[in-house]
Order: structure tokens, then C-alpha cells, then sequence
């Protein structure tokens, strides 16, 4: 008898019992229309020509394997950092947007809009409309916008248009509340989600076009270890766009054990956490049915994380598939571990990595490891972005002690 | 029998429950009952209403912050509901539902006698492969919306699943509130969706914002709906105004039988 893969979806688009497209007719026509030009361009040997060249060429793929020596001396076995942080812009983000601004110029499209949360894929975005000589609009919360002037100058550079959501809690959310609005507003825009969330079949598709980071990964162990699969793979969930990536070609290796790192912000039960899949239940946000840190009455909570990239209410439908299903374990690290873990790997192994990946970092001292384990770690982002939380908040640690 | 069915033109109004104050609910249906709506649809406040404009958003987050919940939305919808005679329609978004268990949820329309449902973000679809057997066990009829956009094939199958209720047109996509321009490429668009739609009635809506563009509606549809100017209204104290003005006086086109 044949397996369901994890990855394959129903016709209606649930990973299990999540995903779907819960739109409102006047985003059918929208997203099917974006289904279809999916299933007919982006497996194509053209659409895989111009992608790998673009990945290679302008993002600096592929990106390094490295074997962390002073990390694997301290927690007693291999540990390997992909280093996504060395992609062109800072992050995994632009492997994405890379797959679906050539999707949207298939689709002849001129007007991109898109929603950021830190400003990393706002950036991604902005970046790729520039090499394409298209429009590019980018919500973003008002709140962000004040915490993140870098990213936000950046996109103005790029020659984006960012707009401020100013209507709920100002953040992640509802930007892409404003986005998914502006869609519905536009229907000729093409929308240009930055995570494997919203309505079928967004979480499929940026997920195949992250999937980059799981296959180098197996191509470049292999030939450093002549063995394809490592015994676990760590990445960070916001969303989860740069965890889909990377254990994408894991998902069917039942050997291979997969850690999503969520943000426990000051502590699960503190009130002021993103452990969605500890605190979330099943939920509709953004067009899709997945797991929700929600109120009792099915209204949405604002996460917190010192992480913005992770402060998102919600997870991805494949994640809430595969941690309710067992296949996936679900870890949370606090902000405090998160800033220990970063100046742990800046002192180790001279790399500053983004607030997220530190999440991904810090689940190294929860976890039990033996010699015999192959660690890879998804170091989806580089520190540049972080240093004012970094200046601020280990300055007073270090004023402390 | 419909209770949506009428031979004359109709007007309803969508209100939100929790505004502007936490027991606003019971007088605006009484008042609007008496200023003579058709129906009145009553809008279960979301935290992330994506569908709706900036007006909606307004009254859906105050509506929230006065601590409305869809328990005491049913309450108090219990304590007024023998002084109500016009059809009863609530309106929300999914998640607030699920969570309150749909069964449940179900359950009390039924007791409360509402005569349909509107989910925007359920589509016809899911309804279908999902959900449908839970709306059936309780015979709470559903309202889907469609647009100008929607195909011709996928408007019969609508028109037949809200054969107990109505359609819901939905004039030009965008969000709620944006007054679009009915012009005579629309009114062309809404006849064939009205033939389409067959005994089911059809009703117009995300922009109706003045007497002016009900009449525009009354044309082809069988009625309006209308929300934001409503509810603008409502928070800048001209509602009674409004109501006259858009419910009261006779329609410059004379109703037309129902065909």
C-alpha cells in the first residue's frame, strides 16, 4: 500500500485536516486563477531554467553547508548551518519571492502587493519587483514600521511603496489583512504571500519554491558525509516558510527527526508568547484552516515574540499537519534563550544570526544529542536587521551580570 | 416558504451587534423593524475582518472592545426575539463560529428561528464537501454570495443551495463600503445573474450608500442591502435620518412584480 506524503494535498487543498481555501467568492476567481497558472508553469522546464539560474545567479545559490566545528565540539556531534543567511537580502525570503515574481510575469501581471511583518520579505519582494521592472506595494503594520526603519528605507530604495496598516494591532496580521483587502480591491494585482499561510494554494506553492534549501541540503551532505539524511533537522516556525524549506525532502524520511522551534516570547504561559502549537487551537485566519492562537470566543490574539519575524498568530496548515500528526515536533525557546543562543553562535562561530534563527539555535540546549546524531540547523537569516535588539537587550544582560 | 420571497422591491439593513454599545442589539432591531426594513442582518464581530472596509473594521473592533461574544449576542437575541417579526439573518466571519461549535452555533439559530446565515470566507465548495451535512441536521439555510465575476454555471448551483434563502450580489469586487458606480454594463451583468439565480431572490450589496443607488439596485435585484452608510449613520448620530431617506420614501422606480 502506498503512503500519503505528508506534502500531498486533497483536491480541496488540507494537508490532513488543514490548509484549504477559506476565501470569500470575490477571491475565487483570484485564487483559482493562481492555481491553475501554478500547476501549468511552475514545473516546466522553462520556469525551472529561469528559476535555478535566477537562484544561482542573483540570490548566490547554492548557499554553503557548514560544519559548525566549535558547535559540534559542544553539544557532542555534527552540527551543520545552512546558511540561508547568506542569500542575497539577508534570508531564505528571496527564494520565494524569486518563484513567484516569475509566476506573476508568466501571469502577465504588472502590480505586486505584498503584506511584511519585520520587513524581510518586504525587502525580498521589493528586491525581485526591482529586477523585474514591476510595481510593488508592501503593507506593513504601523507599529512595525516604527520598530523597523532600516527594512523600511531599504524598500523605499528599492522603489516600493509602503503603506501602514493601521487598523487592528498595527502588526504582521494586519498587514496581511490590508493585503488580502487590496487584493480584493485589485483583482488584477498579483498577491505575493511571504509564508506557507493563506488560502490554497499559497502553502503548497511557497513551500515547492523554498523546497530549494531541504534538496541542497541532501546533495551536500552527501557528498561531505556520503549519507543524504542527517538524524535531525532544526528550523524556526513564524509562519513557517523557511521550515517547509528545509525539511521539504525529510517530510517522507521517517529516520530523519524534523524540531520547529516556535517563539516562547517571555515564557509559554506568560500571556506574552507565539508557541502556536502549544497554545493554538484549530482555526480559520487568512483563508486557511490551521492552528490559531485564538481567544474563546474564536478571536484572534496578538502573539509576541522579540522575534518580529516570529510573531505571527498562526502556523502554517502543513506544520499544523505534521506537529498534530506527530511527525513534526513542536520546541519553544524564549526571548532570553534566543539572545543567549545568538551571542553564543557570534562568539563561537563569528556569524551574528537573524533573532529567528537564534530560536532555531537555542533548541540545541533542549534537546538530548548523541555522537551519533548529524545535526543541520536552518540558519534562515543573518543578525544585520536585529542590531538594535541586540545593542539594547544584551548591553542591559551584560550590564547585569 | 421563503420568507425572503416578495413580490415588492426590499430594503435590508446589516447592523453589528455591539454597536455602538454593548446592548445596542434589542433597540436597532426594534427600530428598524419600525422604520421598515424587510430584514435585518445582524454582523457577529471578528478580530480580522478581511472582507470589509474601514467603516466595518470600526464597528467590528468596538463592537469587540465592548465585549460583545456570539453567547451573549445570543442572548440577548433571545430576550427581544418574540418582538421581532422580520426575517433575522446573522452574519460573521467562520472562526468565531467553529469555536463556538458549529453544531451549537446551529442549534441556537434554529431555536432563535433566523432565517439564514451568511459565512463570507465558507465557500460554496467547502460548504459542500465539509460542511453541509451539520447546516442540513439543523435546517438553517445558508446565503453565499457571488459576484458580477461569477461564472454562469457556479451561479445556478448557488442560486439552488440558497433556494430556501437568497443570493447575495456582491456589485463590484471590493471590500464592504466602496460606493461603486452602478452603470449600465453592471445593470446588464446583474439582469443575467437574476435569470440565472431562478426563483431564488437576489439581493445587492457592498455599496449601497444612497437612495439614488437603491433605486439603481431595485432595477434589476430584488432588493438592497445595506451596512456601512448604515452604520455611519449610526456613529454619527443620523441614523434616523438615513433610515427615512433610504427606507421611508416611496422609490423613484415603481416596484416591479417578481419574475
Amino acid at each position: 500500500m502506498k503512503t500519503v506524503s505528508y506534502l500531498e494535498t486533497d483536491t480541496l487543498g488540507f494537508y490532513g485536516d488543514f490548509g484549504g481555501a477559506y476565501v470569500p467568492e470575490l477571491l475565487r476567481e483570484n485564487v483559482e486563477n493562481l492555481d491553475r497558472a501554478f500547476r501549468s508553469y511552475c514545473f516546466t522546464e522553462s520556469f525551472e531554467r529561469d528559476f535555478t539560474s535566477l537562484l544561482n545567479d542573483y540570490v548566490g545559490r547554492p548557499t554553503p553547508l557548514y560544519l559548525a566545528k566549535r558547535f559540534s565540539e559542544k553539544f557532542g556531534c555534527p552540527v551543520y548551518f545552512k546558511r540561508e543567511d547568506l542569500c542575497h537580502t539577508g534570508a531564505h525570503k528571496i527564494n520565494n519571492t524569486i518563484g513567484q515574481i516569475l509566476l506573476a510575469k508568466h501571469m502577465g501581471k504588472t502590480d505586486i502587493v505584498a503584506e511584511t511583518g519585520a520587513g524581510q520579505h518586504g525587502v525580498a519582494t521589493a528586491t525581485v519587483c526591482a529586477l523585474m521592472g514591476l510595481n510593488c506595494i508592501v503593507y506593513m503594520g504601523e507599529k512595525d514600521i516604527e520598530r523597523q526603519a532600516p527594512n523600511v528605507q531599504r524598500m523605499k530604495m528599492l522603489g516600493a511603496k509602503v503603506v501602514p496598516a493601521t487598523s487592528g494591532s498595527k502588526t504582521l496580521k494586519d498587514a496581511t489583512n490590508e493585503a488580502i483587502r487590496h487584493w480584493i480591491n485589485h483583482t488584477d494585482a498579483y498577491y505575493l504571500i511571504g509564508s506557507v499561510v493563506g488560502p490554497h494554494p499559497y502553502p503548497e506553492m511557497v513551500a515547492y519554491f523554498q523546497s530549494v534549501i531541504s534538496k541542497e541540503i541532501g546533495d551536500q551532505l552527501i557528498a561531505k558525509t556520503g549519507n543524504r539524511n542527517p538524524t535531525k533537522v532544526i528550523a524556526c516556525v513564524g509562519g513557517g516558510s523557511n521550515a517547509a524549506g528545509a525539511f521539504y525532502h525529510y517530510y517522507d524520511q521517517p529516520e530523519v527527526e524534523l524540531i520547529a522551534v516556535e517563539a516562547a516570547g517571555l515564557g509559554i504561559h506568560s500571556g506574552k508568547s507565539a508557541a502556536t502549537s502549544v497554545l493554538g487551537s484549530p482555526g480559520v485566519l487568512h483563508g486557511s484552516f490551521t492552528l490559531l492562537m485564538q481567544d474563546l470566543g474564536g478571536q484572534v490574539i496578538e502573539p509576541h515574540s522579540i522575534s518580529a519575524g516570529l510573531d505571527y498568530p498562526g502556523i502554517g496548515p502543513l506544520h499544523a499537519h505534521t506537529i498534530s500528526t506527530g511527525r513534526t515536533k513542536s520546541f519553544a525557546v524564549t526571548d532570553e534563550e534566543a539572545l543567549e543562543a545568538a551571542l553564543e553562535c557570534s562568539r563561537l562561530e563569528g556569524i551574528i544570526p537573524a533573532l529567528e534563527s537564534a530560536h532555531a539555535l537555542a533548541v540545541l540546549h533542549q534537546i538530548a544529542l548523541t555522537p551519533n546524531d548529524c545535526v543541520i540547523i536552518n540558519l534562515s537569516g543573518r543578525g544585520d536587521k536585529d542590531m538594535n535588539t541586540y545593542q539594547s537587550e544584551i548591553q542591559l544582560q551584560t550590564d547585569e551580570s | 416558504m421563503n420568507p425572503f420571497y416578495k413580490t415588492l422591491k426590499q430594503v435590508s439593513i446589516f447592523t453589528q451587534a455591539g454597536f455602538p454599545k454593548l446592548e445596542s442589539l434589542s433597540d436597532q432591531l426594534i427600530n428598524l423593524q419600525e422604520s421598515g426594513v424587510d430584514f435585518i442582518e445582524i454582523g457577529i464581530p471578528f478580530s480580522d475582518p478581511m472582507a470589509d472596509g474601514p467603516v466595518i473594521q470600526h464597528t467590528s473592533s468596538i463592537a469587540l472592545e465592548n465585549g460583545m461574544t456570539l453567547d451573549l449576542l445570543f442572548r440577548q437575541l433571545t430576550k427581544v426575539r418574540d418582538q421581532i417579526t422580520v426575517p433575522l439573518v446573522l452574519m460573521g466571519y467562520l472562526n468565531p463560529v467553529l469555536q463556538f461549535g458549529l453544531g451549537n452555533f446551529l442549534g441556537k439559530c434554529q431555536e432563535l428561528n433566523i432565517a439564514s446565515l451568511i459565512l463570507p470566507d465558507l465557500s460554496y465548495e467547502l460548504y459542500s464537501a465539509r460542511y453541509a451535512k451539520v447546516f442540513q441536521a439543523y435546517d438553517v439555510p445558508l446565503t453565499f454570495l457571488i459576484t458580477p465575476a461569477t461564472d454562469d454555471e457556479r451561479v445556478k448551483k448557488i442560486a439552488t443551495a440558497c433556494r430556501e434563502s437568497f443570493v447575495y450580489l456582491v456589485g463590484q469586487t471590493s471590500i464592504t463600503g466602496n460606493g461603486y458606480l452602478i452603470d449600465e454594463a453592471k445593470q446588464a451583468r446583474y439582469r443575467e445573474l437574476k435569470a440565472l439565480c431562478g426563483k431564488t431572490p437576489l439581493f445587492l450589496g457592498f455599496g449601497i450608500d444612497s437612495p439614488q443607488k437603491r433605486d439603481q439596485g431595485f432595477q434589476e435585484c430584488d432588493g438592497v442591502i445595506i451596512g456601512t452608510a448604515y452604520l455611519k449613520s449610526l456613529a454619527e448620530g443620523t441614523s434616523e435620518t438615513f433610515l427615512e431617506n433610504t427606507i421611508g420614501l416611496p422609490t423613484l422606480i415603481p416596484p416591479q412584480k417578481h419574475r
